[in-house]
């Protein structure tokens, strides 16, 4: 740059100084620095679970059951149903739950019964989980007589719905008033308004709450030691012990066996993939009825 | 076919906060009334003190009688089945976004659970065709959200929607404030057409937009509605001096 383009020296711009470029690179690396640190322990993790996992993974682990200590081979298959199975069993009770508290608090809730159920599920949110495990416990298991794969998913249905709540909550709250006011005003009522407008309308913002909440508690395992308790065997019953994965790659961490240590590591491999699954799963057939254009 | 307004001793409350002082006025059916004023007399608060949207508004209230045709507005209706006879456009466009053009326009008739799809089909197109939108999006019905559009475009979807549950008055609160001149024109060219089929109230900020679509006006001041008249008085000789200090530019 030898000649300045403008030559007027009112728009004359000054070359950018040394000591600008040198701040703005080193803006630049700071923020690229902090996405590498946030990237860096999900994929130490991931890679590490492949590490170690991947070569325990076979037919075998994905169908059939364990078998007993000095036995070669088995798998999880159960653990992995019995997930899946709590987990519906949590979904199915605290999703609807989560929303409707949202749906309160949003849209009915500026008075002092919603700052209370807001403040309850802040303070919910950070119980530890083997305290809601307790509460599972005294419920439905000492109400039962036994643990239970129902015993399991309440207690990750409580941790769910804190959560939930909340996110849909701010997810309705960021929808514009006036859609509101443009369904009132075609004389449509107020319940409608909400379920068919107002939610409508979130609907992607709810999905990232309630996925959100599902991927938290998928791996926990404090509140289901004494709810679903695990089990050896399949189970489908919803009031009978069943295993689950992450209580599996706990019982098989914390043994003295070479072999459950490496399905240990296999099952955590198999949880966290399952888990992207399931959220990929429901984005896309979420997205999929989401329209061009809208938001 | 339009039916008249009358408005009886309406008095209208936002908590403690008084913002209509009994307003009392006719609008007659299938005419335009335009509503002008200075910002925050309380001219958006008086239409919708019409339809009962006021109410719609944490601690807002209203006193007094309002009669739309045969219907009682105040009285022994509920607020839902009175907004379904007056339609309402507001200020901003405010297309349903997650609906497609064709579900933003039966929305009103769908939600109140009117499925009859053939007969659908036939009002949507008919209120697109009423609110002059037709034309530029018969392609993609279907395919587009309503806030894919641009802010004209979805104005007139707004008013589509609104005149898709077969409303006898129209309410507009400055339909025109966040549009450009040619959707301007437009939207005023539409007003002209409806007024065979409805009763318009128009609120608006703007003088010459009212001496263009109505036939009467309305000056509000402060909460108070200080005359009411043919548009062509109120404009050339209007009977008070706070409406002539207004209009000639002297204030507000």
């Amino acid at each position: 740059m030898s000649e300045p383009l403008i030559t007027n020296p009112e728009f004359a711009v000054a070359p950018i100084s040394l000591w600008r470029r040198g701040v703005n690179s080193f803006a630049t690396l700071a923020a690229a620095a902090a996405v590498i640190a946030v990237l860096l322990p999900l994929g130490a993790v991931f890679g590490y679970l492949i590490y170690k996992g991947i070569g325990s993974i076979n037919w075998a682990f994905l169908t059939q059951t364990p078998k007993p200590v000095g036995e070669a081979g088995g798998g999880m298959a159960n653990a992995i149903a019995g997930s899946a199975f709590i987990l519906l069993i949590a979904s199915s009770i605290g999703v609807p739950i989560g929303i409707g508290a949202g749906i309160y608090l949003a849209e009915y809730g500026r008075n002092r019964l919603g700052n209370i159920v807001r403040f309850t599920a802040d303070v919910l949110n950070g119980v530890p989980s083997i305290v809601v495990g307790i509460v599972a416990y005294a419920i439905v298991v000492l109400a039962q007589g036994h643990f239970s794969a129902l015993a399991g998913g309440v207690a990750l249905a409580i941790m769910m719905i804190p959560t939930i709540a909340r996110t849909t909550e701010e997810m309705l709250l960021l929808v514009p008033n006036t859609v509101r006011e443009a369904a009132y005003g075609l004389g449509v009522s107020r319940w409608r308004t909400t379920l068919s407008i107002t939610l409508r309308t979130a609907t992607s913002g709810v999905i990232t709450g309630v996925m959100l909440a599902f991927a938290r508690v998928a791996g926990e395992t404090a509140p289901l030691l004494f709810t679903a308790f695990g089990n050896q065997y399949w189970n489908w019953k919803i009031n009978q012990p069943t295993a689950a994965l992450s209580l599996q790659i706990f019982t098989y961490a914390i043994s003295p066996f070479d072999e459950w240590h490496r399905q240990a590591w296999a099952g955590a491999l198999i949880l966290i993939v399952l888990i992207v699954l399931a959220v990929s799963a429901v984005r896309i057939v979420a997205g999929r009825g989401m329209l061009k254009g809208a938001n | 076919m339009g039916v008249g307004i009358k408005v009886d001793q309406l008095n209208a409350w936002f908590g403690k906060t008084q913002a209509l002082y009994d307003i009392t006025m006719e609008a007659p059916a299938n005419h335009a009334t335009a509503i002008i004023g200075p910002s925050g007399c309380g001219k958006s608060t008086f239409v919708r003190c019409l339809n009962r949207m006021h109410e719609t508004v944490a601690e807002a209230r209203a006193t007094g009688r309002v009669r739309i045709g045969e219907l009682d507005v105040y009285n022994g209706t509920s607020a839902v089945q009175i907004r379904r006879r007056i339609g309402m456009v507001f200020q901003k466009p405010n297309p349903f976004p997650t609906m497609t053009i064709y579900d933003n326009v039966a929305a009103g008739l769908k939600l109140n659970g009117f499925h009859d799809h053939a007969r659908l089909d036939e009002i949507v197109e008919r209120s697109l065709k009423l609110s002059a939108l037709w034309d530029e999006v018969k392609d993609s019905l279907r395919k587009k959200s309503g806030a894919s559009l641009s802010g004209g475009q979805q104005q007139r979807l707004c008013i589509a929607r609104a005149l898709a549950v077969e409303p006898q008055v129209l309410l507009m609160d400055e339909p025109c404030s966040a549009l450009d001149p040619i959707s301007t024109g437009k939207i005023e060219e539409l007003i002209f057409q409806l007024k065979e089929k409805f009763t318009i109230v128009i609120v608006t900020h703007n003088m010459q937009q009212a001496s263009r679509v109505a036939e009467f006006t309305g000056f509000f001041l402060l909460g108070k509605l200080i005359e009411l008249d043919k548009t062509e008085k109120i404009f050339t000789t209007p009977s008070d001096k706070r409406t002539e200090d207004y209009i000639t530019g002297r204030f507000g």
